[in-house]
């Protein structure tokens, strides 16, 4: 249960981001999360209500886009998908496997902004 | 009013991760060899460390160690009774450390006056999964009273050690501990590393961990 200091970061950095773009509002923020990044999506989301109150995030809406775990197959000289973390094997040919690929995510891909026009500069 | 996608790309435990980094460098320089202990409460991490730190020192080697708790300088107090340098982090409801408060306890020690030190997490086997500590080796234990399906009940966290160390093993039988199947559900999870048996109490499995210590601190990167 850490959700809360990740959602933390994430209000951190995409405020950091947000002063590139002066009078921008945050419409979206687009995370990329793997299946073993060890967070879990419906606590993300509400730490996330909690967290954007009051901040220029506030009435943005967060997206997770899960991935599976990809492993590499020597054997069979390809990336393979694990359907669970249960069991890290080749689902084609049963070999165990240690050179993963991507599961361990957990990055903002990326934020939607609505700009303000051009020479009016939004009251935050 | 429009809108438009900023790509971002962006590590959302950049900071932990850069932090981590400039610590693994520091280690390496420094020569000490870092272990971070991962495990639920209760598994015996204080009491694998009480017995290494003894034992390391009996041999003549500089051993250290940054013990993590939600409260109460228990562990620290433990461990400090063997000789070695202790140092306690109170995460106060945190539930897992963070490379800056291991940054932080280091401060006012001579690294490379040290040959080991080990960092013993906060007792969880989920978040602590998710922060890199600067170390070399990431340490699972698993007690024999905990259950043979652990690894699988908590695949993020074995899937990211290097080693695991069953303990108490002096209780596997009490315990009607299912050896093959703990091993078994260690390989599936994270194949092909190392794993240590152990007790804390009589000594048992204790050389081959030592020894193993000795081995990676001597081998450099």
């Amino acid at each position: 249960m850490h959700e809360l200091s990740i959602v933390q970061s994430i209000v951190d950095s995409v405020t950091e981001s947000l002063s590139r773009f002066p009078g921008a509002r945050i419409v979206e923020v687009r995370l990329r999360v793997g299946a073993l990044a060890a967070v879990v999506e419906d606590s993300l989301q509400f730490c996330y209500e909690i967290a954007i109150e009051g901040t220029l995030l506030a009435g943005s809406r967060l997206v997770v886009e899960q991935l599976p775990v990809v492993m590499h197959c020597a054997r069979c000289a390809h990336d393979v998908a694990l359907e669970s973390v249960q069991s890290f094997r080749c689902p084609d040919c049963g070999e165990l496997l240690s050179d993963m690929r991507q599961g361990r995510e957990l990055e903002i891909e990326s934020i939607e902004i609505e700009e303000a026009p051009a020479g009016i500069e939004r009251e935050s | 009013m429009t809108t438009r996608i900023v790509e971002l790309r962006q590590g959302i435990l950049k900071k932990n991760d850069e932090l981590a980094r400039g610590l693994r460098e520091r280690f390496a320089a420094a020569g000490v060899l870092v272990l971070n202990l991962v495990s639920s409460p209760g598994t015996g991490k204080t009491a694998l460390l009480e017995r290494t730190l003894r034992e390391l020192q009996a041999r003549g080697a500089r051993a250290a160690a940054v013990v993590g708790d939600l409260e109460t300088d228990n562990d620290a107090r433990r461990l400090a009774a063997t000789g070695a340098p202790v140092r306690q982090i109170n995460t106060h409801g945190i539930c897992h450390l963070e490379a800056e408060m291991v940054n932080k306890h280091l401060d006012g020690w001579e690294l490379a006056g040290l040959d080991y030190l080990f960092i013993e997490n906060v007792g969880n086997l989920v978040c602590p999964s998710s922060y890199d500590l600067g170390e070399k080796i990431r340490v699972a234990l698993l007690s024999v009273t905990e259950g043979e399906d652990k690894p699988l009940k908590y695949p993020t966290l074995f899937n990211s050690v290097d080693v695991a160390v069953i303990t108490k093993i002096d209780l596997a039988q009490a315990c009607a501990f299912d050896r093959a199947t703990a091993l078994r559900n260690i390989n599936e999870i994270r194949p092909g590393i190392r794993i240590f048996e152990t007790s804390a109490k009589t000594g048992a499995g204790l050389e081959e961990w030592l020894e193993f210590l000795r081995l990676q601190r001597a081998t450099k990167a």
